[in-house]
This record gives structure tokens, sequence and C-alpha cells, in this order.
């Protein structure tokens, strides 16, 4: 009712005409959220529904870039609020240069996945889960877009949820399969713990503040206030963006979720956790050295653990989830830098750490969504998740091995493409923090750098053990038709991810006024600021520059095979053995072996292995895993524990009204004996 | 300080303990409508100028405690067709001495509370809540259901006794919304009383227990 008044429509048509870019973005956002509504009122076996979710999502998408265009053109922040009829709160949004940083993914990223749906997850091919998976697609963009949007502590938990939610729904869309059931709960318990956290957080910031709007904290808070705000940031937004002992949920998540739905949890609503820790890191009042080495240390952590346990991975969507964890760590590390850039009041800390952090959640976006897209693609083809039974799959699916081979180049941080440009300016920062006068911190920023190198390092290793499993040598299954490049539909969206991983490695300058605006919002206002231009510009140089070695190396050679003989097609020397078959190539697991044996404290592969005793053994087997060392050697005991010591307190529940009513007496009695004696 | 009301206290006293000690539910019924007449009476002694709302008060409480509320429990007990508490989970001795214990607790209990003096006599506090705690014997030792229900009568009258300590603040229309819900609360035990006997053919209220999961 109220909402419908003449009173309150008044200034919303004034905004409608007043350019602002949040009218656009608004709009958006509520085409996004609905756009799976038309959907549920077509036939479960028909398409059309899905094309029609398909147009608004690229509407939406279409008119939230728009929006996003203005905003950013602009370079200003933009605010609007508006008193609701609900109990807590106002309806304010806003968009600034941090806020433009997270919209981007977003508004490309679910379009792309919707369109990519096509052809991978068509109505009339599901018809039971098919609405449903629609419907909630557009929910879960639509609600990112408002976390990002809302600048009321109120109206982010309303959007946040509502984001959560979507996400399990998405994640358990083939509920049939029990383990994807039992995925989903795991996620649904991890997320709700960390909105507990988001609560709490939130209520203490009304408490100091007195009201629900985010805004800077005062200074001079009394001593355990900061630590405990920080403490429930990092734990809160941690958990859904997968920071290491919080990540339990997300790589069973990841694998189980359709492709599409992956690609867009791993690239953007992980990032929301992200933008979370840095929207509140800048309320915050300074933070101690201290804080920022722990980040740091965290974010280490993650990177290391997340690529070690992504090594031992044979089920390929697992293999990227973890991977997401690992750059979910280089992120938080950049973020931890700045951090320590704030404390130590060096901007150029803080442009460099957060602009390489920034850069990261761009890229990682771009590239995790075109290798889970292309997963997708490979899974419809070879008809299995496990990457031991996969191999030799580039001759049947050339689109889809270059595809796969940019992204793995992106993913590893190589030159020129846009996973290295984040890196380096990291790097940058790393080195620069070395002569800072950084006391107790200056081994976690020193550790930092080798820390970032090794991550490069086991990244490498371990893409090129995926995609070297997964695409050459020759197929291990044998039998079935040969796999083929997924459709066009599909195609088409990991093309455009990957050319803007070309895009942002080969031109990284064309966001820097962006990202210089984000920098400026964490620069404190008496510190110069530090210019990145330079840095980015010279990366796009030698992008180009190694690029055109490259071809020209790839030509010359080209041009000197043309000019010999035709080598004869002969099979691969498999040292002398008379009849190798193709389950004798090197196999994921074989591939990491020493890696994870490496790491095999901290990672507990369960390996079991059958000894051959015999002259004559018979048949036998050989098992490896790599479970999730925290959630199937900590929390799910844990809960195992607790869920056998629990049933003992059935005996309470006795069924006796006069045993329940002594319950009540004795609790009546002990609380006057404790007014009396403890008061 | 009204010599009157502490004797009616002191009786009130009595009752409890007798009630606890007796296994004919009719001897029972008989000691809850005394102690609720008394109880009636008291608004208008608590206080020197008794007004007309605790005139009412008073009135209403007789009515009801007096003479509606045992007119059911009689009905109750003729229709179910008991005469005995035969098997109480504490016995009947047992429970007197509780009962008694528990009266001297309310004694030293009370004596700590950081009450107001002026408009109790001392005696007050100690029998309602002593009265209270004995409401709760007989709720949790007795087995038919019929007895509880008059242990829940008992634990009301506790909280009545504390209320006369507020019967200036207190509204006329609290009191009697109290003794509305304590009415209709008595009126569907009763027939709850004869749903049970029907279902389980005892009064037993122990045997509910098959109903828990």
């Amino acid at each position: 009712m109220n909402l419908l008044s003449l009173h309150t429509l008044a200034p919303l048509l004034k905004l409608c005409f007043s350019g602002n870019p949040l009218v656009l973005l608004t709009a958006s956002g509520l085409l996004l959220l609905a756009s799976g509504m038309p959907a549920c009122l077509f036939s479960r076996t028909s398409n059309t529904g899905q094309r029609i979710t398909v147009l608004l999502m690229g509407t939406g998408s279409a008119i939230g870039l728009t929006g996003w265009f203005r905003a950013v053109s602009a370079a200003k922040p933009f605010f609007w609020m508006h008193p609701w009829s609900l109990p807590w709160g106002t309806f304010s949004i806003g968009v600034d240069a941090l806020s433009a940083v997270f919209l981007l993914p977003i508004l490309l990223i679910p379009a792309l996945g919707s369109f990519y749906a096509l052809g991978y997850h068509p109505q009339s091919g599901h018809p039971q889960s098919g609405r449903g998976l629609e419907f909630f697609y557009g929910m879960l963009a639509g609600a990112m877009l408002f976390v990002v949007l809302a600048r009321d502590s109120v109206l982010l938990l309303m959007a946040w949820e509502l984001m959560a939610v979507s996400a399990f729904f998405l994640a358990t869309t083939d509920h049939d399969d029990p383990e994807v059931r039992r995925t989903g709960w795991i996620y649904l318990v991890a997320t709700h713990t960390g909105t507990l956290c988001l609560m709490a957080l939130f209520v203490l910031l009304r408490h100091i503040q007195g009201s629900f709007n985010l805004a800077a904290l005062p200074a001079n808070l009394p001593p355990p206030l900061p630590a405990t705000l920080l403490v429930l940031t990092v734990i809160g937004f941690g958990f859904k963006a997968g920071l290491m002992p919080l990540h339990l949920w997300l790589p069973g998540a990841h694998a189980n979720a359709p492709s599409h739905v992956s690609a867009v949890m791993s690239g953007v609503m992980l990032k929301m956790g992200i933008y979370g820790i840095v929207r509140l890191l800048i309320l915050l009042p300074p933070l101690p050295i201290r804080d920022g080495a722990i980040l740091l240390a965290l974010g280490a952590l993650s990177g290391i653990l997340g690529m070690a346990f992504a090594l031992g991975q044979k089920d390929l969507k697992r293999l990227l989830a973890y991977s997401s964890i690992e750059n979910i760590g280089l992120i938080i590390m950049g973020i931890g830098l700045a951090t320590l850039g704030r404390s130590l009041h060096r901007a150029d800390l803080i442009a460099l750490g957060l602009g390489g952090a920034l850069f990261h959640v761009w890229s990682h976006s771009l590239f995790k969504s075109l290798l889970f897209l292309n997963a997708g693609g490979l899974i419809h083809a070879l008809h299995t998740r496990n990457i031991n039974r996969m191999g030799g799959a580039a001759k049947g699916m050339p689109w889809s091995a270059a595809l796969f081979a940019l992204g793995c180049i992106a993913i590893c941080g190589l030159p020129p493409l846009n996973g290295f440009v984040g890196e380096w300016l990291m790097y940058m920062g790393f080195f620069r923090s070395m002569d800072a006068g950084l006391g107790a911190a200056w081994p976690a920023a020193g550790l930092a750098a080798a820390a970032l190198a090794m991550i490069g390092a086991l990244a490498l290793a371990c893409f090129v053990k995926l995609y070297g499993v997964v695409f050459l040598g020759l197929p291990r299954e044998t039998g079935g038709a040969a796999p083929h490049d997924p459709a066009a539909t599909m195609l088409i969206p990991m093309a455009l991810a990957a050319a803007g991983c070309l895009f942002l490695g080969f031109f990284p300058q064309t966001v820097q006024p962006l990202l210089q605006q984000a920098v400026l919002l964490w620069t404190p206002s008496d510190l110069q600021p530090f210019p990145l231009p330079d840095s980015l510009v010279w990366i796009s140089r030698l992008a180009l520059g190694l690029t055109a070695v490259i071809i020209t190396v790839c030509a010359l050679l080209f041009a000197r095979m043309r000019r010999q003989a035709a080598p004869n097609a002969m099979p691969t020397w498999s040292c002398g053995y008379a009849r190798p078959t193709p389950r004798m190539q090197y196999t994921s697991t074989g591939f990491a072996q020493t890696l994870v044996a490496l790491f095999a404290p901290l990672i507990t592969p369960h390996i079991r292995l059958v000894r051959i005793q015999p002259p004559f053994p018979k048949t036998t087997s050989f098992e490896t895993d790599v479970p999730d060392t925290v959630l199937d050697r900590i929390v799910l005991p844990f809960f195992r524990l607790t869920g056998r010591a629990f049933p003992t307190l059935r005996l309470l529940q006795q069924g006796r009204i006069q045993v329940y009513l002594l319950y009540i007496i004795l609790m009546v009695t002990g609380l006057l004996c404790w007014v009396d004696f403890f008061r | 300080m009204n010599p009157l009301l502490n004797a009616l206290l002191v009786l009130v006293l009595a009752l409890n303990l007798f009630m606890l000690g007796t296994s004919r539910i009719l001897t029972v019924i008989r000691m809850v409508t005394l102690q609720g007449i008394l109880l009636g009476v008291m608004p208008l002694l608590v206080h020197e100028h008794a007004g007309l709302s605790a005139a009412l008060a008073s009135a209403a409480a007789i009515i009801l405690k007096g003479i509606v509320i045992p007119f059911m429990f009689i009905r109750a007990m003729r229709d179910v067709q008991i005469k005995r508490e035969v098997e109480p989970l504490i016995g009947f001795l047992p429970s007197m001495l509780l009962g008694a214990l528990a009266t001297g607790f309310a004694l030293v209990f009370a004596a700590k509370l950081p009450l107001v003096g002026e408009h109790t006599t001392p005696l007050l506090v100690p029998a309602s809540l002593s009265t209270m705690f004995i409401g709760f014997i007989l709720l949790t030792t007795r087995a038919k259901a019929i007895t509880q229900a008059m242990g829940y009568l008992v634990l009301e009258n506790g909280i009545f006794l504390f209320g006369l300590m507020l019967v200036d603040a207190m509204p006329l229309i609290v009191e009697l919304g109290v003794l509305l819900d304590v009415f209709v609360g008595i009126f569907i035990i009763c027939i709850i009383v004869n749903h049970v006997n029907r279902a389980f053919s005892s009064l037993d209220t122990r045997r509910l227990a098959t109903l828990k999961e």
C-alpha cells in the first residue's frame, strides 16, 4: 500500500528522469531476478520458455551494462535512498568504483552461461529440472547484483540470503543423486554459518553507528571491537569466498552442479565474498600491521593448499573448484598487501595490492568460466568427470582443445594473457614492500612473494597435467562414439570468455581508470595516490611483443616443416613393451604423484594399495583418492561424533507429564536459588 | 497487619499439607474448595478500605472456586467412576514431608526477597510460594489426571495469593481474566479426563507415555 502511494511515487519518478545510472542498474537487477519466471508458464518439454529466459537475461545484462558504462564514465559515486515499510533499514543503493568492478562479472558471466545452457541443458532434455534451474539461475544473478549495489546492511543481507538460497537450489539441480543432495546440504549449512557471522557483524555495526547504513566507523573504537569486526568479516564473507579452512562446501557443490552453474558460482558468486571483505575493510578503522600479515598468510595458505588439493583430484570439476580456492587465495593475498599498505601509509602497496586483487577478480571470473563451460562440453562428450578415463580429446574436439589451452595459460598466470597482469601487480607490490619498515610483519610480506611464486609453479604443474591427460595422448576408453566439439551455442560463450581473457591480457591499460578509482577509495585522503598506468602499459607492450615473437617463431618452424618430407604416422615408442594399450599412458594420478606425496601430511591422500606377493598373483586393484582434509577428516567426523552423543539426550524425553512438570519445578527452584545465593 | 488475614493464611498452609496427605479424591476436592473460598475472602481483608473492585474480584473468585469448579470436578469424578488416588509416584507421607520442606524453603526464601514491607503481612509471600510448590508437588507426584488438575488449581491459588500484594496496582480486568483462564483450563481438563478414560481405560497419565514418538 505504502509503496504505491503518490507520496512515495514522486521521488521514484524524479529519479527515473534524472539520468542516474542506478535506475538502469536496478531495472537490470529486477529483470535478471524475474528472467526465469515466464519460462515456468511454458510446457516442460518445449524450449520456448528457455529461449525467453535467455532473451530476458541478455536484455537485463545489456541494460545493466549501459548503466555500468554511464556510472564508470561519470567517474563519481551515485547514491539513492528510499525509506520503505519494512521494519528495519532503508532501501539505499549506490554504485562507486568498487561496486562497478564487481558488477562487470555479474552482468557478463550469467548471461553467457544462460546462452550456453541452450545447448548444454536444454529444457526439452531435462523436463523435470530445467524450469527450476532457469528460475533460480536468473534469481542468483539478480540477487548478486543487489548485493553489490546495497548500501544498507539489511538490504545487503536480504540479497545475500536470496543469492545463497538460489545457489543451493542450483547446486542441487540433479537432486535424484544422493551425492548431490549431500553436497547441497553441506553447502547450505556452510553458507548459513557464514550468514550467522554476518548478522552478528551487522548488529555490531548497527550498535556502534546507530543505523544500518554502511558507513565508515569512528577511528577510536575500544580494543576488542576492531579485532572482533575483522574476524566476523573474514569468517562471514570467507565462507562464501571459499577461503581455505572455510572452503569445505566448495569442491562438492561446484563438482555436482551443472557446468554453467559452476561457472557462475566459481566465477561470480565467490567474488561476492571478496566484495564483502573489500567493502567492509575500508569501513573499519585502520588495522594494525599484524592483521594485514594474517590476511596475507591466510591467502597464501589458501593458494598453496588449494593448488595441492587440485593436483590430487581426478574429478575434472573438483579440480577446477580447488583451483578456484587457489585463485581466491591470490586475491586475498592482494587484499592483505593493500591492508598492510593502509597500516603503513604506503599508497604504492595499496595500489599494487588492491589493483592486482581486483584485476584478478576479473581475470578469474573470465578464465574460470571458460574452463567450467569447457568442462561441461567435455563431460557431455566423454560421459565421465573422471580425468583418468579421458584422453586424446584434442583430435575430436579441436575448438574445445584450443579454448581450454587458452584458459590454462591464463589461469597459470603466463604472460600474454590476463592471469599474468594481476599476479604481476602483486609481485611488484611484494617487492616494493621489502624495503619498507615493516617491523614484525616483514617475514609475511617477504614470504608472500615466494608463496606467490610457488602457487604459480603448482598451478602450472596442475594444468599441464590436466591438459595433457585430457586432450593429448590416446583415448583411454575405447568404444562409444568418438568425442566431438559441442554445439555452437556452447562454443560461442566460451569463445567470448576467451576473447575477454585475451583483451584484458593485451590491453590492461583500458581498465586502468576504473581500477585507479577503486584504489582511491582505499587510499586514505592524506596520502599522495600512486598511479598504476606505467606498469600496465608496460605489460601490454610485453604481451604484444611476446605474441609477435611466438607467432614469428611458429611461422618459421612451420615453413621449415613444410620443406621437409612428411613423417610416417607411428605409434609412440612404449619402451619395447610388446602389447601397449592406451590405459598404460600416464594417468592424472600418476603425473601428480610426486607433488601429492610432497604435501601428503597436509592433504592426507587415501591410498588403497594391494601388495602383490605370490609368483602368480590374482587380479587386483589399486585406488587413490584425495578427500578434503577439513571436511572429511575434521568437520564430518566431528558431526558424526556429536550425532552419536546427542541421542543420549533423548533420555530426557520420558513422555510422562509428571516428569516434564518436574523439569519445570527444578528449573524454577534452580532459578530461585540462583537469585537467592548468587545475586 | 490484619490478625484475621494471618489466621486465614495459616489455615491455607494447613490445608495444603492436608491435601498432600489424603488419598480420597473427594476430600481433596473439598480441601481445594475450602481453600478457594478462603482466598476469595482475602482481597477484602488485605486493605482496610476495600473498594468495589476488590469486592467484585472476591465475589468472582468465591463463585468460581467455591461453586462452579468443585461442581465440575465432582461431575467428572462421577463420570469416570474413581474415588481414590491408588498409586502415587511418591507415597502420601513422604509427599507431606516434602510439602513441609517446601514450606520451610518458602519461608527462608521469602525472608531474603527484596520486598517493599508496607503492603504485606509477613506470611503472605511464604504462603503464596508454598502453595505454588505444593501445587507443583501434586502435579508431579500424582498419577490420576483428576488429581493433577487439582494440583493445577492449587498452583493457581498460590499465584492468586501473590497477586493479593498487588491488589491496588492490578486492574480488575486482569484479575477477572486470570479467573476466566482458570475456569476454561479446568473446564477443558474435565472434558479431557473423560476422553483419556475412554481411550486408555484408565485415568493414569503415565500411560500417555505411549504417545511419545
